[in-house]
């Protein structure tokens, strides 16, 4: 009921490198609370565990009780596109309170899109499809909610905080590398 | 944990309050996959609670045909609140009168919290449980084993 049913593949967005010891996937919401309070704690692990880890983020949209989440996640795709995805996705999350499309044209200029190309994007669904197959992929792999995170592709079951989180990646470390990754 | 209800068992009938003025009937979903999901209490202080999630994977249930209904102790007042809230598209059943009653029939009660299990039940077009599962109180099972057993039903 909690392995990561879809591998790390060429679909996803990576940071550090793909083939580093211990591989955090989060499936996260840009509107979701929860997963805007993990967004520090994320980074706090990249620096703490600096190449030994990679992190690779997976859209989980709860579109229903979240409005902007999956405009959002296709912002993040349409900046993805254009090699930006990280930055638009740090942009999202330190500005989650104003989600909306004001926002989402502010910040493709700021980071140098075409907001009119960003625009198009939205309108004509190009990213629906990629943000409907994380999310479908998760549902598969046994997401529950938002953060869920996998590490090693196993899901990490409880809280979320810097301790728990860096208590488990050190084990998933010292078990070593898995003969097959996820 | 409850000894919950297994597979091959027939899938003890019920007629629960969904709205104030409607109820629903298990028989009356003959010929359809049900998906009977017991959870604790509405308004769960999580996002993505595990009816919420349910509420967004609806369209991969209707995939098969199945028809999912949540059921708790909670009144109808009160799914009626959180339906709305939470932008629910699925009946929420009110085992509130006499307490529990349809939860105890499926082995999901929990009389020491006076709630129901997190215990969910797929029931095949012939009202047989093809597949249940039970999960610790605190854990959202997610819907990866529905989607399974679902699959794993014959078309």
């Amino acid at each position: 009921m909690s392995k990561l049913s879809i591998a790390v593949g060429a679909g996803d967005h990576v940071q550090g490198d793909p083939a580093a010891e211990c591989g955090l996937v989060e499936y996260g919401d840009y509107e979701c609370p929860h997963c805007a309070r993990a967004y520090p704690i994320v980074k706090r692990l990249q620096q703490h565990f600096t190449t030994s880890l990679s992190f690779v983020f997976r859209n989980f949209p709860l579109s229903q009780i979240h409005p902007w989440a999956e405009p959002a996640a296709e912002v993040a795709e349409f900046a993805g596109a254009h090699g930006k995805f990280w930055e638009m996705h740090d942009l999202l999350f330190e500005n989650q309170e104003s989600l909306g499309s004001a926002l989402f044209l502010k910040l493709a200029d700021r980071l140098d899109l075409s907001p009119s190309q960003l625009q198009t994007a939205i309108t004509e669904h190009m990213y629906t499809a990629h943000v409907r197959a994380d999310f479908s992929g998760g549902v598969r792999g046994g997401v529950n909610g938002t953060p869920t995170f996998f590490i090693n592709g196993q899901r990490h079951n409880g809280p979320f905080d810097f301790d728990v989180l860096s208590n488990a990646i050190e084990q998933a470390l010292s078990a070593g590398k898995p003969a097959r990754r996820e | 944990m409850a000894n919950i209800l297994q597979a091959g068992t027939p899938a003890p009938d019920f007629s629960l309050h969904v709205t104030p003025d409607q109820r629903l009937s298990l028989n009356e979903l003959r010929g359809k996959p049900v998906i009977l999901a017991f959870y604790p209490a509405d308004w769960s202080p999580v996002c993505g609670d595990q009816m919420a999630l349910y509420n967004e994977i609806l369209p991969e249930f209707q995939k098969y045909g199945a028809v999912l209904v949540g059921v708790s102790v909670d009144g109808v007042w009160c799914h009626a609140a959180f339906a709305k809230d939470r932008h629910m598209h699925f009946p929420l059943a009110a085992d509130f009168e006499p307490k529990g009653e349809v939860a105890r029939s499926y082995g999901a009660y929990r009389s020491e919290d006076g709630v129901t299990e997190r215990a969910l039940f797929v029931i095949d077009r012939n009202g047989v449980i093809a597949w249940s599962y039970c999960s610790p109180i605190a854990i959202n099972p997610g819907a990866e084993g529905i989607l399974q057993a679902l699959e794993a039903l014959p078309s």
